[in-house]
């Protein structure tokens, strides 16, 4: 296993550290998860493509030496499916924010975990959005406070994992920046699911949410992870009361029971074909 | 050999696109563009390719920028509504320079409009309908047969010039039908690849213009060259970067790739216009009225003739210019409430007047109906007055 | 032994909190560094670097 200072060396595109985020920002740790991730999964550079949408987790996709593209806000889904579909042996992983994902891009997200397209997809869930300054996400926890929000959000969020799960999900994951070797352990098993698989990391944005919600310094917003956060097994063993305010992390759902987007998609060619040799017979 | 088929446009597009190499389709289903997602579903899988029919417009072009970004023809259609839909991937499209073929069956706007009337009110959108100055080429079929030799050019251009290529048809065109002859195989008819690049990947820049042309060489993901897509400004590394040069340069280089190449991507057909007083000026659906509305007039002693634009946009500026020469009138004929003869009064700089017969109201006009706005312009000329 | 890469450092402060033996402080160039006094305290856990967004923090092994 590479030290992080290797991996760094090796799939950093040169010359792109010191990256863009804000001091304290978890963006970087999910990023590093990735990078040891890959490398742990023994991934070549040249069959890994890094897909984000807008927005500060999306700016990820240029710091890192694969066939990368930062598109467009919410699109991100889309076109890894595309890509996918036109090289269905490419590792495909796609890099969104909670707004990024759920709002803009939430139609996309039903379906992609809908059809089952073999696809690794990282939510950097921040509770905000950040590259705007501070708005409030579908995400972002009832009660808040948001730069469109002075007087708190009344919209409740979305639980991101049992919305995929609803729509079909076969693998589900979620994981802290604070609780690093479960997000290398999630991330690499999302990569092998044979299906699309969601990794939502709960990230700290300091500078607008952590500021406006005076959760304090970047730190102190790992420890609140660290505090509400339950590993799965320990999870399944709390009642009602003692999961009140805590969220599960590890693999929460998975299945193998559905066949691979594209994989599914060859029986549509073998189909046609089948149909045309007839007709032709 | 060959096949003679009765065949509407939209299913001649599709085997067009086949008949091009087009391997992928993502798209949502509108009218009056759907026998096209309908005949790719069919045979896409039949050659190796694949269909899909996304969640909406918008994922419908997203799917095809990504399997443009691994080296696979790809297209999408639509209509109207679709259309304006689209716009925000187009623009992606034209920044990140992913080659691929949007094909807009044009309806009666705006919003719900008319689904099943025809109509060309998209022709300025079609130009500048994605935010901020962009470069791309748009494409217009007339008949059945223009439908697949389009559908294969929007391809071959799109790969060329690495640029969206609208192929801007209307619900006439296609929901037409019409005899077409297609040759049995398309194995032997010619498909244009995109230009790989020709340095090793550690030298490559995706957006570096290494032979002249403007066009950069563009590798597939996956192909052993990294490089990085970004609808941000980008310099020729492809990485952001927003300093005022890399923005004029960027913005230059996009331009001139299709400005400098223009005697190859615009194309019109003159029909009987070369000794004539009044030149219609229609495309798509409303130039066949046109053809027989100046078969009409040259019955009836005028001197008519029709330019047909089939390269939209660019626009045919010089070309149009140069009808000055010898044309009295120019009469402008569209089926939306005067689009394109904006752009053409622009390019006659008042050498001649121009005029237009607007037809908005669903229907297309009938030779009769322009015979009489030909008679107009004749006798205009005639007492030396618009 | 710890490797500090100063120019991707923001000062956040991360590593300073949750280093066990106290040997990082942020300082007045806002910078992550080892306290004076607490050159010999580190014990490798490697908690500075897992925790560090800014891949500016890294413990060698001895001897690397």
């Amino acid at each position: 296993m590479k030290s992080m200072e290797e991996l760094v060396n090796v799939y950093f595109r040169p010359g792109r550290l010191p990256h863009l985020w804000c001091p304290g920002c978890g963006n970087g740790v999910i990023l590093g998860a990735l990078l040891k991730a890959i490398d742990a999964e023994g991934l070549e550079k040249d069959n890994v493509a890094i897909i984000s949408g807008i927005g500060c987790s999306s700016r990820a996709s240029g710091y890192v030496d694969f066939n990368t593209a930062n598109t467009l806000h919410g699109r991100a889904l889309p076109i890894s499916t595309g890509l996918k579909m036109a090289r269905p042996d490419l590792n495909v992983i796609t890099l969104s924010g909670d707004g990024d994902c759920s709002a803009i891009g939430g139609n996309h997200l039903i379906h992609a975990v809908r059809r089952n397209v073999g696809l690794t997809l990282v939510v950097f869930n921040n509770s905000i959005y950040g590259m705007t300054g501070g708005q409030y996400s579908p995400l972002t926890p009832i009660g808040s406070r948001a730069t469109t929000a002075p007087y708190l959000t009344i919209e409740p969020s979305f639980d991101i994992l049992a919305l995929a799960q609803a729509a079909g999900a076969t693998f589900t994951a979620r994981a802290t920046t604070y609780h690093v070797p479960v997000l290398v352990d999630v991330l690499r098993k999302g990569i092998r699911h044979d299906g699309f698989s969601i990794i939502e990391v709960v990230t700290g944005c300091p500078t607008n949410f952590g500021r406006q919600n005076k959760i304090g310094a970047p730190a102190l917003m790992m420890e609140w992870q660290k505090d509400h956060a339950v590993p799965r097994a320990a999870w399944e063993k709390l009642d009602d009361e003692a999961r009140r305010g805590k969220f599960p992390i590890g693999v929460l759902f998975e299945r193998t029971d559905e066949k691979e987007y594209t994989k599914a998609y060859d029986e549509i060619i073998e189909r046609a074909q089948a149909a045309k040799k007839e007709e032709t017979a | 050999m060959g096949r003679v088929l009765l065949l509407q446009g939209n299913q001649a597009v599709v085997e067009g696109a086949i008949a091009a190499g087009v391997r992928f389709y993502g798209g949502y289903p509108i009218t009056p563009s759907t026998e096209i997602a309908e005949g790719m579903a069919k045979r896409l899988p039949e050659v190796g390719g694949k269909f899909m029919q996304t969640e909406d417009e918008l994922a419908g072009i997203g799917t095809v920028i990504g399997a443009s970004m691994g080296g696979v023809k790809a297209m999408t259609a639509t209509s109207g509504p679709g259309f304006s839909l689209k716009q925000e991937m187009i623009g992606l499209a034209c920044s990140a320079e992913i080659p691929c073929v949007i094909v807009n069956v044009q309806r009666v706007g705006p919003a719900t409009g008319q689904p099943t009337s025809p109509a060309q009110g998209d022709v300025m959108q079609a130009r500048w309908g994605t935010h901020g100055d962009h470069w791309l080429i748009a494409v217009s079929p007339s008949s059945v047969p223009e439908c697949f030799d389009l559908t294969r050019r929007a391809v071959a251009l799109s790969e060329t010039y690495r640029c969206p290529v609208i192929l801007l048809m209307d619900e006439i065109v296609g929901h037409m039908r019409e005899r077409i002859e297609l040759p049995d195989s398309y194995e032997h008819l010619p498909v244009v690849k995109r230009k790989a690049p020709s340095v090793p990947p550690e030298e490559y820049m995706a957006y570096a213009d290494t032979d002249g042309s403007k066009v950069p060489a563009m590798a597939a993901f996956g192909s052993g060259y990294r490089w990085h897509v970004s609808g941000l400004v980008h310099d020729e590394t492809g990485f952001p970067k927003g300093t005022p040069a890399a923005t004029k340069n960027s913005q230059d280089r996009l331009r001139e790739k299709l400005a400098k190449n223009e005697e190859d991507i615009v194309k019109a057909e003159r029909y009987r216009a070369d000794d004539a007083d009044v030149v219609v000026v229609a495309y798509g659906g409303a130039a066949r009225t046109a053809y027989d509305a100046v078969d009409l007039a040259r019955g009836a002693g005028i001197r008519a003739g029709l330019f047909r634009p089939i390269t939209i946009w660019p626009f045919a500026e010089r070309a149009i210019g140069e009808l000055t020469q010898k044309a009295k009138c120019l009469l402008v004929h569209e089926l939306n409430c005067g689009q394109y003869v904006r752009e053409v009064e622009r390019a006659v700089k008042g050498r001649v007047p121009v005029r237009l017969y607007a037809k908005y109201d669903n229907e297309p006009a009938t030779p009769e109906q322009l015979l009489a706005e030909i008679r107009k312009a004749a006798e205009g000329i005639k007492e030396g007055r618009q | 032994m710890l490797k500090f890469y100063t120019e991707r450092c923001k000062g956040c402060g991360i590593c300073a909190y949750f280093c066990p033996r106290g040997v990082l402080e942020v300082t007045e160039l806002n910078k992550s560094a080892i306290k004076s006094g607490k050159e010999k305290d580190c014990i490798s856990c490697g908690q500075c670097e897992m925790r560090c967004p800014d891949f500016a923090i890294f413990v060698q092994k001895e001897g690397a």
